[in-house]
């Protein structure tokens, strides 16, 4: 069929495609996926989501509700029982309040809301500052809002902290907002409050909107995790975006929402309502459940994931990788400086001799170089064995 | 304390140097603690879970529910106690309900088991009748699922 297509005389698809889409480069993960789908027997340490499979009272609660026949479409803002039940958590776990008629939105995960908090707050030419190592879709995101993404490198050297004198340097009177993704994706970092505290004086004087990525704020190992918006007088500023993929293993339902000032969260709706009209409503069953009756299953999942960050961490530390204490998220972020080979030829000599697939710290941003990205998001077996075979690939690196 | 009973609960094999790692903690002070557990009787036995239908020769178990006339100063204690102490029971638990012990009985055959229950429990003093269940399969035991299908794999590399 393809064949045929291309024959026809006069037709180029790539002239018809989007010329932003078009100059995008392909995700830097894509290519690890190739190798290490191919390969026999392989430890995966490159996984961004639980290996734990969705409770059951949740996949029960979502198969009673479709046996009873609820297939229908929701408010563009999802269920009100589900809005009022997160409002009514985030006022307990975090003092803030939330309108659930006006200041929240069910989105089909958080991905979805990354998107529409870009599009419905920025205009051609607007400035993001979106710090680096970080999740790989923020930059194209803002790409494709129209928006101008400006990086912001975080360091080894200060945990991995957005400071304001990395920021200050990179604002211009073009910039709208800053992207927070705390605890971080790749680095397992967290910003306590008082390094939010840091922050709020350069965003109050540019007058910037925070865009707050909270996938990872349940699983904060040492300390109550801290948002944006507790700072006094910053909720209106801040979007949180938020969602049940990693905290309650539920990744593959795509349920995640957005909360902040009505005025943003109904322009944000209203791109909503055009272009996905709702969350799947099954997906929101398992969500109200997940979050009425969840919370202990949640803390099991939990405790398991910091039981297995001493293991690892521990692990990397004594076979000579060093790594900072992540406190957050499910993800390692080791130093491989003391190898002399870059991100990119460790993982990939990793894999191809030991057979552990990791992803290189340079995938999430140029100051990820010198890093990897390991999830321990897997058993604690795996972990073990997949220590003993770095060890090995390190111990033969040394001999060469 | 609690930390450390719940990972050797999920297994027993766990040395006192891994549990440490897991939790942060110095390796004698955990060593430590599961010595005090095992000597305060908190931990009684490190056992194996063993799935016996996976075996060609394999035991028959059942769950015999008993009724017992109440004793005066002993209660129940005294005829629960002296079923406890044939090697052929597993189990001895008292419940509410229809019945008031529940045993559960390990046996080479379902005659062995019957005939057991028939000579050493029935005619005991106090048991005023049992009802004998054989256990046909089992789905799962000790907070194990034991007829788990094969999982659904996860992609092997995800942003």
């Amino acid at each position: 069929m393809k064949m045929l297509l291309k024959n026809i005389p006069g037709w180029n698809a790539d002239a018809h495609l989007s010329r932003v889409v078009r100059g995008m480069p392909p995700s830097g993960i894509r290519k690890f996926f190739d190798l290490v789908s191919e390969m026999d027997g392989a430890i995966s340490l490159g996984v961004g989501e639980p290996d734990f499979v969705t409770p059951w009272h949740i996949r029960e609660a979502c198969i009673f509700s479709l046996e009873s026949g609820n297939t229908h479409y929701t408010s563009n803002r999802g269920m009100p029982e589900l809005r009022a039940c997160i409002c009514e958590q985030i006022k307990k776990d975090m003092g803030l309040d939330y309108d659930p008629d006006e200041e929240i939105l069910i989105t089909t995960g958080v991905s979805e809301a990354v998107d529409l908090a870009f599009r419905a707050t920025l205009n051609p030419g607007d400035e993001v500052l979106v710090h680096e190592p970080c999740y790989v879709a923020y930059t194209p995101d803002v790409i494709l809002a129209g928006g101008s993404p400006r990086p912001v490198s975080t360091k080894l050297s200060t945990e991995f902290k957005v400071r304001p004198e990395d920021i200050s340097p990179v604002i211009t009177d073009k910039t709208r907002a800053l992207l927070l993704s705390y605890p971080n994706n790749p680095t397992g970092a967290i910003m306590t409050r008082q390094d939010l505290e840091d922050l709020a004086d350069l965003v109050v004087e540019n007058d910037l909107l925070v865009i707050s990525d909270e996938v990872y704020a349940q699983l904060s190992y040492t300390e109550n995790h801290a948002s944006f918006a507790q700072l006094e007088g910053m909720q209106e500023r801040t979007v949180i975006l938020n969602g049940l993929s990693k905290s309650h293993a539920m990744t593959g339902w795509r349920i995640g929402y957005a909360m902040g000032d009505p005025a943003i969260l109904g322009a944000m709706t209203k791109i909503h309502q055009y272009t996905m009209l709702c969350a799947p409503v099954m997906a929101q069953v398992a969500a109200l459940e997940a979050l009425a009756k969840g919370a202990e299953e949640m803390e099991n999942m939990k405790h398991e994931y910091n039981l297995r960050r001493r293991l690892f961490v521990s692990g990397l530390n004594r076979i000579g990788l060093s790594c900072f204490e992540p406190r957050g998220a499910f993800y390692a972020f080791p130093s491989i400086q003391s190898s002399g080979l870059s991100s990119d030829e460790f993982s990939e000599q990793l894999l191809r001799e030991e057979k552990v697939a990791v992803v290189p710290g340079n995938v999430f941003g140029p100051s990820g170089e010198g890093f990897l990205r390991c999830s321990y998001a897997t058993s604690r077996e795996e972990l073990i064995e997949a220590l003993d075979r770095m060890e090995t690939f390190l111990s033969s690196l040394s001999k060469r | 304390m609690n930390e450390i009973l719940e990972i050797l609960s999920e297994n027993a094999k766990a040395t006192p140097g891994e549990i440490a790692t897991l939790l942060g903690r110095p390796e004698e002070e955990v060593a430590r603690k599961i010595k005090e557990l095992e000597d305060s009787g908190v931990i009684r036995k490190y056992i194996t879970l063993i799935n016996w239908e996976r075996l060609q020769e394999s035991y028959v178990f059942a769950v015999i529910e008993l009724k017992v006339a109440l004793q005066r100063k002993t209660g129940y204690d005294a005829v629960a106690e002296r079923i406890a102490r044939f090697s052929e029971v597993e189990s001895v638990r008292l419940i509410s309900g229809d019945h008031d012990l529940s045993v559960t009985v390990r046996g080479r055959s379902m005659k062995e088991v019957a005939y057991f229950v028939a000579e050493k429990i029935a005619p005991l003093e106090g048991v005023q009748s049992t009802c004998t269940h054989f256990i046909l399969k089992s789905y799962k035991e000790h907070g194990v699922i034991l007829t788990e299908r094969p999982r659904v794999q996860r992609l092997v590399v995800t942003p």
